[in-house]
């Protein structure tokens, strides 16, 4: 029988005070009676609406109804015959905007969680059953993933099962892309994501790290290599700065930087080699998840005081609520309409505080946005050692400028046709690389997209 | 995992190590660096290219003993394995069309001036090479730099051995003397790297430093590494390591350096080093 309540399953979470001071993750996830009964709120509509809203399309109310039946297996089958990564979907997707926002149970209350499902669903499977895929019988041709985050996994899983022999190229020491070096623990554990480069391996795809497409080896060496495709997801890993006085200041840093010294290498744990600044008093410059992420490690790793400083105000804050939501729960002070002009140093060269001027907004701009303009007079300075970063990302010029014939538009982005291709025959690239900075799921869906374009290419 | 094929200590502080990383070795040129993690654990650590054989397959580093992960690379012995070793790295050393240069080392600097006095000499300059050590006992590489450089001028600080004096002031020398430089090249610790530049700055003579600030990915994805040339921000890993040196602000690097010293070191960090002392002398 439907659950006809208004509001979603509630996930259980960690304690706010508790989990501001570790890096286990803050959401649990239901348990199968939870599942259950949020399964249950789903109508089972005729012409899904939830599932156009996905990027990859996944059956929705069929693995709901799998659920509702509590043949978990079933469901983790249907989702993962359209998206390889369910486990990370289902954490790091915005759903809100996407299956859940056209949910028709969202018209009157809350949508179904279908998010929160889809991670039980995973979850469950790796817990219980984790059965290795199958590795398909090989076609003999070889295909080259340059990049393994969201948009390369899935692209690499989807050539396997069609038999092609996918090599991955990783630049970093451990495979994963922003999902291992930006991502947080809390948000998304990394032996979930090593869990999928494994199941990987076992369809076949050998995974090389310590490769950097560029340098090491070129676009067109892999073709000399005996590669018939290349697919590039090497993401927008190119940190912006403000370009204001005091950035070269020790204590000032890109999110990037920030991020990958706590996540990739581990800061956060006394074992591990690689240093980072344990702050008192933080400012994180910038509005989207990666600024939430960056300010919720800085209190991880013990400060005091966490600002977020953003120009515009909170209703044009780029991330998502449930993100937004987490950082004040955990005590990250959010300053709004307000725009740092310049980082302040001590006598030993550290940042000791940022100055900033007010903001207010004006009439909206090219994205849409109310525009901010400062406020004559009204600068103010926050007592920060440590200031982050976060303005966005572009996508890394070592792979263009190293490959001729590969064009990109004005902002370094790669152009692809219809059918993922770049302007290099055979090259085809997806995710960041082509989009800017973008969602995990956006790249997944490339990723696909760029699978099935290569099967249809290399089958001409 | 990357094997130790070679190991040989060429002083009490600075080992070299021919690693078994046949991608590597097959594209590195002189000016590049690599990127080493010893475990799980370790951090990653950039050290700039000492030599390769294409052939064998091998990349050679040679690394003094100065911080946590030196000292356990250093520690580690031939048929040993290390974790990770990628690159090749950054630009290659800017060697074409050059008529004459002089390549100035200082110290463990040497072993990446090295490579890149091979490779102007295989593109056809002549190569004049100064070699600075602080005494006799720390001298290395003499016989290598002999074989590829057309003048070697061997100075020690102390007179120990070679010469007597800074690289600065033999450099100073031949630059008065009235030899036309294409191009200087400086490898070495940082205030070593700007007196050099002091040095050739009033003969407006070419200067090329080779930068190694922190960092971690090396691809040019963290920014750490950022260092102000001519007024840019640029980032060494991918933009350099090489930069002119005429216009890279030196007291921020070495400042920047220093992020990851503890407070109380800081302070010590912070003191005159013995070779800005003797280099503000001989400058003046």
């Amino acid at each position: 029988m439907a659950n006809m309540i208004l509001t979603k399953t509630p996930m259980p979470e960690q304690d706010p005070q508790v989990r501001a001071r570790n890096f286990k993750e803050v959401t649990l996830g239901y348990t199968e009676e939870m599942a259950v009964n949020e399964a249950n709120r789903c109508l089972g509509c005729k012409n899904p609406k939830c599932v156009e809203g996905c990027p990859v399309n996944v059956r929705i109310p069929e693995f709901i109804k799998k659920v509702q039946e509590r043949d978990f297996k079933a469901a983790y089958e249907i989702i993962t015959s359209t998206n390889a990564l369910p486990a990370l979907s289902g954490r790091v997707c915005p759903q809100e905007t996407q299956c859940e926002s056209k949910c028709v149970r969202g018209i009157k209350g809350e949508p179904v969680a279908i998010g929160r499902l889809e991670r039980f669903v995973a979850d469950w499977y790796r817990e219980n059953i984790n059965a290795m895929p199958e590795k398909v019988a090989s076609n003999g041709i070889q295909v080259a993933v340059v990049g393994s985050g969201p948009a390369g996994l899935t692209c690499a899983s989807d050539l396997a099962k069609k038999g092609y022999d996918v090599s991955i190229f990783e630049a970093l020491h451990t495979a994963g892309g922003v999902l291992v070096y930006g991502i947080p623990e809390f948000r998304l554990p990394k032996a979930i994501v090593a869990n999928e480069v494994t199941k990987l391996e076992a369809q076949g795809v050998k995974v090389m790290t310590n490769m950097v497409i560029g340098r090491v080896l070129t676009i067109d060496e892999l073709f000399e290599m005996g590669f018939k495709a290349v697919f590039v997801g090497s993401g927008a890993g190119l940190p912006m700065f403000m370009n204001i006085p005091g950035e070269a200041l020790k204590g000032v840093m890109s999110a990037n930087e920030y991020l990958t010294r706590t996540n990739l290498m581990k800061a956060y744990n006394p074992d591990a080699d690689t240093p980072v600044i344990h702050s008192k008093a933080v400012a994180v410059v910038g509005g989207g998840n990666v600024a939430m992420d960056a300010a919720r490690c800085a209190m991880r790793l013990g400060a005091e005081h966490v600002y977020i400083v953003y120009r515009r105000g909170e209703a044009e804050m780029p991330a998502r609520l449930e993100e937004q939501h987490h950082a004040k729960e955990e005590g990250i002070e959010f300053k709004t309409l307000c725009n740092p002009v310049e980082i302040l140093g001590d006598e030993n060269g550290r940042a000791c505080g940022i100055k900033c001027i007010r903001m207010e907004l004006g009439e909206p701009d090219a994205s849409g946005r109310r525009r901010p303009i400062a406020i004559e007079g009204s600068e103010f300075v926050l007592d920060v050692d440590t200031v982050i970063m976060s303005l966005g990302t572009s996508p890394n010029p070592l792979i263009r400028s190293t490959t001729p014939g590969l064009d990109t538009n004005r902002k370094g982005c790669l152009i692809v046709d219809e059918k993922e291709m770049t302007t290099r025959e055979g090259v085809f690239a997806g995710g960041d690389a082509v989009t800017g900075a973008a969602t995990v799921i956006l790249a997944m869906g490339a990723g696909k997209k760029g699978a099935a374009a290569i099967d249809e290419f290399l089958k001409k | 995992m990357y094997k130790i094929v070679r190991k040989k200590e060429l002083n009490s502080s600075v080992t070299l190590m021919d690693i078994e990383a046949p991608f590597v070795a097959r594209k590195a040129k002189a000016g590049q660096f690599i990127i080493f993690r010893i475990d799980e654990m370790g951090e990653r650590v950039p050290l700039t290219i000492a030599g390769y054989d294409r052939e064998k397959g091998t990349v050679t580093i040679i690394f003094q003993k100065v911080g946590f992960s030196t000292n356990a690379l250093g520690a580690l012995n031939e048929g040993d394995y290390i974790h990770d070793f990628v690159g090749p790295l950054g630009r290659p050393t800017d060697v074409e069309n050059k008529k004459r240069v002089c390549v100035v080392g200082g110290g463990v600097g040497c072993a990446i001036a090295l490579p890149a006095a091979k490779a102007f000499k295989e593109a056809g300059a002549i190569v004049d090479v100064i070699i600075g050590f602080r005494t006799k006992d720390i001298v290395i590489l003499e016989d290598e730099f002999r074989a590829c450089s057309d003048n070697l001028y061997l100075m020690t600080d102390d007179g120990s051995y070679g010469e007597k004096g800074f690289g600065t002031v033999k450099l100073q020398a031949l630059l008065e003397s009235g030899i036309q430089y294409d191009e200087v090249l400086a490898i070495g610790p940082v205030p070593m790297m700007k007196f050099v530049c002091k040095t050739t700055e009033p003969f407006g003579v070419h200067t090329m430093v080779s930068l190694n600030p922190i960092m971690i990915d090396g691809t040019g994805m963290c920014g750490g590494c950022r260092v102000s040339v001519g007024g840019e921000t640029k980032f060494a890993c991918v933009d350099g390591p090489e930069f002119d040196g005429h216009k890279v602000d030196f007291a921020e690097l070495m400042s920047r350096n220093g992020t990851y010293v503890p407070r109380e070191k800081e302070v010590a960090a912070d003191h005159v080093c013995r070779i800005e002392n003797m280099g503000k002398a001989l400058i003046k």
